[in-house]
């Protein structure tokens, strides 16, 4: 059982997903570096923050067309876990694994607090074992997350009981207060806080461990 | 095969719906230097190209592809583009 942890040039969580999956919650991990193709005996992936590719262009634009990730597309198909986490979420949406576009936050303000958030579905394994409404505190860090959707996609979230987390009080102006999404059929997960850096009581508290538990749960 | 020289500009711009903070930021500093009356303000890119292709079409072809796929995002973002020949003069 192991979990990859993808590394483009320009991500700078890959080593805290790597501390907390392994370091906190014992579970073994290994770097992908972007241009691998090999995810041969992984059980999850997982996307991490930063700036891939410089950002350039547009968030995860770029990151898109990354080697890994045709394996990634492949390896979602299986149905292996993949975790997306801020620039990982937007990597996941530019390559149509998730839908909707993550945009620039309303306030214009690169926003870095704790951030109140609800459970909004717990179908999937991420969120398994929780009750609806329940509150979480995870951190959040981005300039680019207020979650852009058409109505129709909305619509189609809804009825796959797809929208996974929601913010209490909407820091970043998303559609329909929308934190995390998966889809339909929940093993990918994408989510603009950091569970990653909410797995150590004495630093950030521990809400994000369930999510990241759940890579291999 | 000879090919033929053409210069194109996309410009991307954000789709009606999507809500652009940095134009309403501008707009507003627009009103803070005197420029008074500007009803609507929205910030895209424009991107310059210059190609080889065998033709028009094909490189129009090629554009569409570019412009769809990578430089735009057709969920928060449209496109259009401008093509030229460029004269062989300046090649």
């Amino acid at each position: 059982m192991s979990i990859g942890v993808v590394v483009f040039p320009g991500s700078n969580c890959d080593r805290d997903v790597r501390w907390s999956a392994q370091g906190c919650l014992g579970m073994p991990t290994r770097f992908l570096w972007h241009e691998s193709r090999d995810l041969h005996g992984l059980d999850a992936v997982v996307l991490p923050g930063g700036f891939s590719y410089g950002d350039y262009l547009r968030c995860g634009a770029i990151a898109r067309f990354a080697p890994v990730l045709e394996s990634l597309v492949d390896f979602v198909a299986s149905g292996g876990r993949v975790l997306g986490i801020c620039n990982g979420f937007q990597v996941l949406t530019e390559l149509g694994l998730l839908p909707g576009a993550l945009t620039r936050n309303r306030s214009l303000h690169f926003i870095c607090e704790d951030s109140a958030l609800t459970v909004a579905s717990n179908r999937t394994p991420w969120l398994q074992g929780r009750s609806l409404g329940e509150a979480l505190t995870l951190p959040i860090a981005h300039g680019e997350g207020r979650y852009q959707c058409s109505d129709d996609t909305l619509r189609q979230l809804q009825d796959d009981d797809a929208i996974a987390l929601r913010y209490l009080n909407n820091p970043n102006g998303s559609v329909a207060d929308i934190a995390g999404i998966t889809n339909k059929f929940g093993n990918v997960l994408g989510l603009m806080p950091h569970p990653e850096r909410a797995c150590d009581p004495l630093i950030g508290g521990t809400d994000g461990r369930g999510l990241l538990q759940a890579l291999l749960g | 095969m000879t090919l033929q020289r053409f210069q194109a500009r996309v410009l991307v711009s954000l789709r009606p719906s999507v809500l652009d903070p940095a134009g309403e930021a501008t707009r507003s500093a627009a009103k803070r230097l005197g420029v008074e009356g500007i009803t609507k303000l929205r910030i895209g890119k424009a991107v310059e190209l210059e190609l080889e292709a065998a033709d028009e079409a094909e490189a129009r072809k090629q554009l569409e592809l570019l412009s769809d796929r990578l430089l735009a995002n057709p969920v928060i973002e449209d496109w259009s583009l401008e093509l030229h020949p460029q004269s062989t003069t300046s090649a």
